[in-house]
């Protein structure tokens, strides 16, 4: 209780602090801030090894278990260890560590990138049959008009009225105004999620 | 001068929040129906009947970055869907995509087993770190999605594009999706791809509309004012301009 009581009370102040230093311009108050940010990014590195260490356990609890496709974990288990001794022994920037990145890390992210397109245009044919109504047509058009704007057909360049002027008004008016509210509302709910923080109406950190 | 405007809409802010908070109301504020908080509610209510485990994948918003908010948003909501499922006899998984955040879910989750009154049923291990770049993490979440039993996916929080192979690990599953993101990209292809999306700030109104904590419909409240000072004083200014005035 007195431990939760204390973290309550150093992360109200820490924040306090920092707020006020961004939006004050006091001279003293920006190297505190800065050392304090500081801190923080010391602090949010211990937290990877500790991250770590969970996502390791977990996994090893799979495989003791024998769980179902506990072969995976095994094989997470085994090439963190093998990265992470790669890493100890030749450094970060070191020639094995890149080819790894390079040779294996990038290829599998870049296909999953490549998984995830054939995924939205699969989900896009399907979303008029799961969802027929004005706001789904209105999106599917939308999209449409905005590839086929972007486009330029062989022979004939860009569509006429489409590449020069639907397309460009879509995306610069309609498109950038419509995000500019969403971009809105979502930092106001931003602030007064802080807000909640900072008053410790929640309290993420000290259980509540 | 923006740092002037920006103080004078924090304090005003904090002074709404407060004086919502701290009103004694007569009946409860009463909000519009939003379908998939019906939903949610609904899934949560039935992982306890029928045994089943709700996933719910809080993003990868950095606390020491602006989309830290989406990240105390999702922790918020999992506070109250802890509470709800705690007595089910599969627990909750959360993952998450930042280390910070994935201890605070899993402080998050004692706390709401603590409130329960079910302390002996927390697994530490129901909150994890699932990978510290975007598409390891959907790699991993989605592995969680695809286990036996998940019946609900809660995708609140700080997402990108990756959130599609997540929902489409879902879809496969057959399991309901409740899914919510700050970043537009990322909203576009919920829109697409879950059954109730969620858009824009209603990421931020999900702890009112699950639970019932007076701040957080405080915060609702406040968000709503200011969203309506904010139309009029774009109107304003928008009068102001056309009438040639700087």
């Amino acid at each position: 209780m007195k431990g939760k009581l204390v973290a309550t009370v150093i992360a109200i102040s820490v924040g306090l602090f920092i707020l006020v230093g961004t939006l004050l311009p006091f001279p003293i108050l920006v190297p505190m801030r800065l050392e304090l940010l500081r801190w923080a990014v010391i602090i949010s590195s211990a937290a990877v090894m500790v991250g770590i260490a969970n996502l390791i356990s977990v996994h090893f609890q799979k495989v003791r278990r024998r769980e179902k496709n506990s072969i995976y974990s095994a094989v997470l288990i085994l090439s963190m260890s093998f990265t992470l001794a790669l890493g100890v022994v030749f450094g970060p920037n070191g020639e094995w560590t890149q080819a790894l990145f390079e040779g294996i890390i990038f290829p599998v992210e870049a296909s999953l990138m490549a998984l995830l397109a054939v995924t939205l245009i699969y989900a896009s044919v399907r979303l008029l049959r799961r969802r027929a109504d004005l706001m789904s047509i209105v999106f599917v058009v939308t999209a449409a008009l905005t590839i086929f704007a972007s486009i330029s057909l062989p022979f004939f360049g860009e569509i006429p009225l489409l590449g020069d002027v639907i397309g460009p008004w879509l995306t610069s008016t309609l498109a950038a105004g419509g995000a500019r509210g969403l971009l809105l509302g979502v930092a106001l709910g931003a602030l007064t999620t802080g807000l909640r923080a900072l008053f410790a109406f929640d309290r993420p950190f000290g259980g509540k | 001068m923006n740092q002037i405007v920006a103080l004078a809409l924090v304090l005003f802010a904090a002074l709404l929040l407060l004086a919502l908070t701290l009103r004694k109301r007569k009946s409860p504020a009463v909000f519009r129906e939003i379908a998939a908080f019906a939903r949610l509610r609904r899934a949560a209510g039935l992982a306890v009947e029928d045994g089943s485990r709700l996933h719910v994948s809080i993003g990868r918003g950095s606390l020491l970055s602006p989309r830290g908010a989406a990240s105390l948003s999702a922790l918020a909501l999992l506070r109250q869907i802890g509470e709800q499922t705690s007595t089910s006899d599969r627990p909750p998984v959360v993952t998450s995509g930042d280390p910070a955040v994935a201890a605070l879910s899993q402080d998050t989750l004692q706390a709401a087993y603590q409130s329960a009154g079910v302390t002996e049923l927390f697994q530490p291990n129901s909150g994890r770190l699932a990978g510290l770049t975007p598409f390891s993490y959907a790699a991993s979440a989605m592995d969680v999605a695809r286990q036996d039993y998940v019946s609900t996916n809660v995708l609140v929080g700080d997402f990108g594009p990756e959130v599609g192979l997540l929902t489409e690990a879902s879809e496969r599953e057959s399991a309901t999706i409740i899914a919510a993101a700050t970043d537009s990209a990322a909203q576009a292809i919920l829109f697409a791809s879950a059954a109730e999306p969620l858009v824009g700030e209603e990421l931020f109104a999900a702890p009112a509309y699950v639970g019932a904590d007076p701040a957080h419909r405080a915060s609702l409240q406040a968000q709503d004012v200011m969203r309506w000072l904010l139309i009029l004083g774009l109107f304003v200014m928008a009068a102001l301009k056309m009438a040639g005035l700087p």
